[in-house]
């Protein structure tokens, strides 16, 4: 990418951490445009919550550098941690302080102005104005979250990360969590979103993808799609799994993963995939050329990067 | 000004927690005193009434002055009365009695004819500080109560008069009083379990609960943080040395000879002392229950070299090198000096540079720590 450093609200290259022996995030490289809302996949364990602390200052990479708003995130966290938001993936904010009180301690930590004024108009907005003396343990998943949310953004920052915010929300709660991201990112914010939801991907702008510590694809969902070069065939069987099984074991097929009654095989070879899908027994079934999905393209990028997701 | 506000910031949450943590809170103020009323009143260091067991082959109007000497010196208590060697043998191995008095036969008799008649102390020295208090009274036991009745056709029984006056001053404590000596030293013991262990287990909590990161995310240097996370137990730390310092004066009556100022100096320095490290215990360990183990690990030398409960001086050097690093060694010296003795300032330097140099060194290494928490 040719962008100027200003224009990025993330740049980072060769960023890697190792705790004892451990590589836990090895060489990866980020470019992330300001005003952008990206989203970072990968596995549990896939070094996405590493990178992101690399990135906000709470870890001093191994190796590597970058920018992060302009700042070198080596020598400057102090004041990357004043433009930046970080929304841990497990609530982190105070279960036995009331909602106001969590509240009331992150303006203070950030020194801001009007603070009484700040913090009621932040409880107005949430919603949470009636409830504002109940402990902040009290809430549901989802309101914490929000809470949570409304706590990291309550300085402006200028980017915003936030580690998997929505694990283990009901489907409501993360429709409207999303709603709230998207508006942040109207008014100018930056935002990195971690996340397992496929569908939440597709929300991004761009993607990245992390595997086993190391950066596999970026870009938009369009274009990673494309970059794949995979190509997947649809077909509706009732007794899909016996078929995967055996598709599975031919050659030019990456893989075959059911989805209800419906199979998708997959291949980067359209040549050999035409040959085997063709042959019997597979050509009594009705193959239809299907767009990739996400996951199609993630299993795929997985298995070319020899990794195996039933490993994780 | 913006470094001021952030450790009011975090010492306000921390009040507000502690306030709302009610079994912390009760132990914070719950511990010295039942501590104190446990210890103060149940440790003596001077034993008496020791239950005794009399084996006497005679009854004499010498051997009745003598056990009656004996009772009175308040530290033998006659609990039983043996007809055989073998029974009061038993009864010493099983701890029944402490001591075994035996008289034989022919005991007046030898005495008056001045053949040096011999009395059996048996006593269990298994617990030598049990014992020995008792032990050493027993020939001023035996002169005392032999005197009133060697008068007349007797009077060649009684003792001689030493050569040499000797003349001993008990200062400080002369009435032996166990309490003086432990209810000050209980002040240092009870701010060292609740300063360590409750700063390390709170800060531990903070980790183990994801809380500390997100203090880490936001812009606060690590000293503000600690600053503000020492601050309230500094308080805490202050109000226990009230509730024990009242105690002393109207339950034990221990004497305050020294300068009150001095003693609250001394207080701030200890109590900042264990808080640097109970902080840098809470680096360290990874769970509030390893924060507890270290907490012990590090309690029970203090009580057992510092000199709380044994003395200093008794331990051989290599001990006394490890007492030494203690912080709760100089504050026992200098909180018994200042109660006791009415030390000033100019001779307690040692002992204050020696607890500055702690929470410099613990200080600094809790910093470092605390710096590299997350990695």
């Amino acid at each position: 990418m040719c962008m100027s450093s200003s224009e990025l609200a993330i740049s980072v290259r060769g960023l890697t951490k190792r705790f004892g022996k451990t590589e836990v995030v090895s060489q990866v490289s980020i470019d992330m445009p300001k005003g952008q809302v990206w989203g970072f996949l990968g596995p549990n364990g896939s070094g996405k919550t590493t990178t992101i602390r690399m990135i906000c200052g709470l870890l001093k990479p191994s190796e590597g550098q970058g920018e992060c708003l302009g700042l070198d995130i080596l020598r400057d966290s102090e004041k990357i941690k004043l433009q930046t938001g970080y929304m841990t993936q497990k609530f982190s904010f105070w279960e036995d302080l009331t909602i106001k009180e969590n509240l009331d301690f992150v303006a203070r930590m950030y020194h801001l102005a009007n603070r009484s004024e700040l913090v009621d108009n932040t409880l107005k907005n949430l919603g949470l104005f009636h409830r504002k003396n109940q402990l902040a343990g009290a809430l549901s998943g989802g309101w914490k979250q929000r809470l949570a949310l409304a706590a990291v953004t309550m300085h402006k920052p200028k980017l915003l990360l936030l580690d998997e915010p929505t694990a283990g929300v009901d489907p409501q709660a993360r429709r409207e969590f999303w709603r709230e991201i998207h508006t942040l990112a109207n008014h100018g914010m930056t935002v990195l979103v971690s996340t397992h939801y496929m569908d939440e991907a597709e929300r991004c702008d761009s993607i990245v993808y992390l595997a086993n510590g190391k950066l596999i694809t970026q870009g938009s969902v369009a274009q990673v799609t494309k970059g794949s070069q995979l190509v997947t065939y649809r077909a509706d069987e009732p007794n899909v799994r016996a078929i995967s099984e055996a598709l599975n074991q031919e050659d030019g097929v990456e893989f075959a993963a059911f989805f209800g009654s419906a199979i998708h095989v997959s291949g980067t070879n359209q040549a050999l995939l035409n040959q085997v899908l063709q042959s019997p027994p597979y050509n009594q079934l009705t193959w239809h050329q299907v767009k990739p999905s996400l996951e199609d393209v993630f299993i795929s990028l997985m298995t070319r990067s020899g990794l195996d997701l039933r490993q994780h | 000004m913006q470094y001021l506000i952030r450790t009011w910031a975090i010492l306000v949450k921390e009040l507000i927690q502690m306030r709302r943590d009610r079994m912390t809170f009760a132990m914070m103020i719950g511990i010295p005193i039942i501590q104190l009323v446990l210890f103060g009143y149940a440790i003596n260091t001077d034993p008496k009434s020791l239950p005794t067991a009399i084996y006497a082959e005679e009854n004499t109007e010498f051997t009745r002055a003598m056990l009656k000497g004996f009772e009175n010196s308040g530290y033998y208590q006659f609990t039983q009365q043996v007809q055989s060697y073998q029974q009061a043998e038993a009864m010493l191995s099983r701890g029944e009695v402490s001591f075994v008095i035996y008289i034989p036969k022919g005991f007046t008799r030898q005495l008056v004819k001045q053949q040096m008649p011999q009395v059996l102390i048996e006593a269990d020295a298994s617990d030598p500080s049990a014992s020995s208090n008792a032990i050493s009274r027993v020939k001023d036991i035996i002169a005392q109560s032999i005197a009133p009745l060697s008068v007349g056709a007797l009077s060649y029984l009684k003792q001689k008069p030493q050569a040499i006056d000797v003349v001993i001053h008990n200062k400080y404590n002369p009435e032996n009083i166990t309490q003086f000596n432990i209810v000050p030293g209980l002040l240092g013991v009870i701010l060292t379990m609740t300063g360590v262990m409750i700063t390390s287990m709170a800060m531990t909590r903070e980790s183990e609960k994801g809380n500390l990161e997100n203090i880490l995310a936001m812009p606060a240097k690590p000293f503000e943080v600690m600053l503000g996370k020492i601050l309230p137990y500094v308080l805490v730390g202050l109000v226990q040395t009230v509730v024990i310092l009242l105690a002393a004066k109207y339950l034990f009556a221990v004497p305050f000879q020294g300068s009150f100022n001095l003693l609250v100096l001394a207080v701030l320095v200890f109590i900042i002392a264990n808080l640097c490290l109970g902080f840098t215990f809470s680096t360290i360990a990874k769970t509030q229950m390893q924060a507890m183990q270290m907490t012990f690990f590090f309690f029970l030398p203090s009580i057992l070299l510092s000199g709380f409960m044994f003395p200093f001086r008794g331990m051989p050097v290599w001990a006394q090198y490890i007492g030494e690093v203690l912080p709760l060694t100089h504050f026992l010296r200098i909180v018994r000096g200042i109660m006791l003795k009415g030390a000033p300032f100019a001779q307690l330097t040692h002992e204050f540079f020696a607890m500055l140099l702690f929470i410099l060194v613990v200080g600094c290494l809790a910093i470092l720590r605390y710096r590299r928490t997350l990695d």
